[in-house]
């Protein structure tokens, strides 16, 4: 049986999230050699409206190219992470931007404040997306740091490499304090029922 | 031993059908930008004068067409890109193109309708229009593919067409399509089957410019090689001046609709999973045959022997191959992202043997393998 990754990126339009989608397709599917299909969908304002990428990871070629039960979620507004929470599967992975996501539906998160980070220690709010990237990298065994590194290299425009790299790294420092993180266990059904 | 190159790239389908025109020998481009196409003309205007090509963007989609059939007449291969809104202003031009028998090539990536419809969702709904958008009787061509390869291949396979039967090709791309991106390797060999039209051997003089061939497709003169022919619009005789003898102007009609009838065989492009033993067949296009693959998949998994027939070749209409499905299954389903416009086709050419079924999804997204699923459950 061929296994299926299936991620969905979400936000609203100007936070580069479609941007996200490609560069982490290119760097699974170039650089780490796996298949990908990226899909995205978005409203036809340019800034504000919801905007969502997905990228379908697998070791075969995909038949359907849109994502189905999420392995992975990353939201960057609470409205998203309200939206797409429901998809995760039950092992699936939440990342939340924390600087908009206040409120956590599921007791499994992983909450990083990208745009803070963009704005404060990097002086600019417009690589929260790559500051992101990075959290993927180091959270998730979607891509591997130095496929996503040279994809976020090869996308951005000359001369913000600097920039682009130190928010790749920001972005995996970051999630490097959470990853030993434990969550507190579910509350088993029967439980519920006791009470 | 000297290596093949292939180039591993992340394309969108929209860029992937500019490498395929480009591989093709597409010179000419001119049009309007529009939503989900509007990366083709993007990118056709930066890669096509590196090649000594021409990028036009023009006032609107009718000036869109009447310049690439000007084009197309002076010998250059020639394309234009619009979505639904821009393909009904190019319907006037697409009928003179047919007439006059002038091979271009036509990219509709579309999306949601009526009108300016929905700009940024997915739809399949110009099947129709993609085959009767321009009035009189008229033979056409249409391609449709479901993956970026896809996008590469049958771009490349749209112009051979149309310049092998002198017609125009549309190229049907959903907005799922044109826009998703997958890897595709491309090899930096050239294509060895391109094909160029024919032209005359014979000199100026002796030229018919419509005459009749074995083929039906007469030899065609580029404008300026001095070869002198008028082109137009009305119905025209051998030499291309306006008749209206009944005794010229039938074998006119009939040749146009023979170059192409005569030809099916060459024109069928397809796909069967898993149809040979298959009890449930879905025939699908474009986006939602990689549905119906999934469902096909998962349908086999539960002991459900089910198969899918994709259609490439939207028009004409691939009979034979839709026949045999009908023969061998008991139930068809026909899932499309519209009212049921290829469900009609299938449904004309049913005898009776297999029972119909459709799935029409009109709300701007993709029809999901869990709803081909549960469709079979119901009819099967």
């Amino acid at each position: 049986m061929s296994f299926r990754y299936d991620i969905r990126l979400s936000g609203s339009g100007g936070q580069g999230i479609i941007l996200m989608g490609i560069i982490l397709a290119e760097a699974i599917g170039i650089y780490d050699g796996k298949f990908v299909a990226q899909t995205q969908s978005y409203g036809p304002e340019a800034r504000g409206g919801s905007s969502k990428a997905e990228v379908v990871v697998s070791d075969t070629e995909i038949d359907y190219p849109k994502a189905m039960q999420l392995d992975l979620l990353v939201a960057m507004t609470q409205k998203s992470c309200d939206d797409y929470y429901m998809d995760l599967k039950p092992d699936g992975i939440l990342i939340v931007d924390s600087t908009f996501v206040r409120q956590i539906p599921v007791p499994r998160a992983y909450q990083i404040p990208f745009t803070r980070i963009a704005r404060e220690n990097l002086k600019r709010e417009m690589v929260a997306n790559i500051v992101g990237l990075g959290a993927i990298a180091r959270l998730t065994p979607a891509v591997s740091p130095k496929a996503i590194e040279t994809a976020v290299l090869a996308r951005v425009p000359k001369g913000t490499e600097k920039l682009n790299r130190d928010a790749l790294q920001a972005g995996m420092k970051a999630a490097q304090k959470l990853k030993g993180l434990t969550f507190p266990e579910a509350p088993s059904e029967l439980e519920d029922e006791d009470t | 031993m000297k290596k093949k190159v292939l180039k591993e790239l992340l394309l969108q389908g929209n860029e992937a059908v500019v490498e395929g025109a480009l591989r093709a020998g597409c010179l000419f481009f001119a049009g309007y930008p529009i939503t989900p196409a509007t990366e083709i003309s993007e990118q056709l205007s930066v890669r096509l004068p590196r090649v000594d090509g021409t990028f036009i963007q023009m006032e609107d989609e009718i000036a869109s067409l009447g310049a690439v059939i000007g084009a197309s007449l002076a010998g250059v291969k020639s394309m234009t890109a619009t979505s639904g809104p821009g393909f009904s202003l190019m319907q006037e031009n697409l009928g003179f193109a047919i007439i006059a028998e002038v091979p271009c090539v036509i990219v509709n990536a579309m999306r949601g309708g009526p009108s300016t419809g929905l700009p940024t969702s997915p739809s399949q709904s110009d099947v129709m229009q993609a085959r009767w958008g321009t009035h009189g009787d008229h033979p056409i061509i249409t391609l449709c593919p479901s993956t970026v390869r896809e996008c590469f291949d049958l771009t490349i396979k749209a112009f051979n067409y149309s310049e092998k039967y002198r017609i125009p090709v549309i190229l049907l791309i959903d907005e799922v399509v044109a826009h998703m991106r997958e890897k595709i390797a491309i090899s930096d060999e050239e294509d060895p089957g391109i094909f160029n039209r024919v032209k005359p051997t014979v000199p100026p003089e002796w030229y018919i410019p419509y005459e009749d061939t074995p083929q039906g497709v007469p030899p065609m003169a580029n404008f300026g090689e001095g070869y002198r022919y008028h082109v137009t619009g009305l119905t025209h005789d051998v030499r291309g001046f306006p008749t209206s003898r009944p005794d010229e102007i039938d074998p006119f009609i009939r040749r146009l609709f023979r170059k192409i009838s005569q030809n099916f065989s060459d024109l069928q492009i397809g796909e069967s999973f898993m149809t040979d033993d298959a009890d449930v067949a879905i025939i699908a296009y474009g986006c939602v045959a990689r549905s119906a693959k999934r469902a096909v998949a998962d349908c086999r998994e539960r002991g459900i022997k089910a198969g899918m027939l994709k259609l490439n070749t939207i028009w004409p209409f691939m009979r034979s191959q839709v026949e045999k499905v009908l023969r061998q299954a008991k139930v068809v389903i026909v899932p499309e992202m519209n009212m049921g416009q290829i469900s009609r086709e299938v449904k004309r050419v049913n005898k009776g043997e297999a029972k119909v079924f459709t799935i029409n999804r009109v709300d701007g997204s993709i029809i999901t393998p869990q709803e081909i699923i549960n469709r079979i459950k119901e009819v099967f």
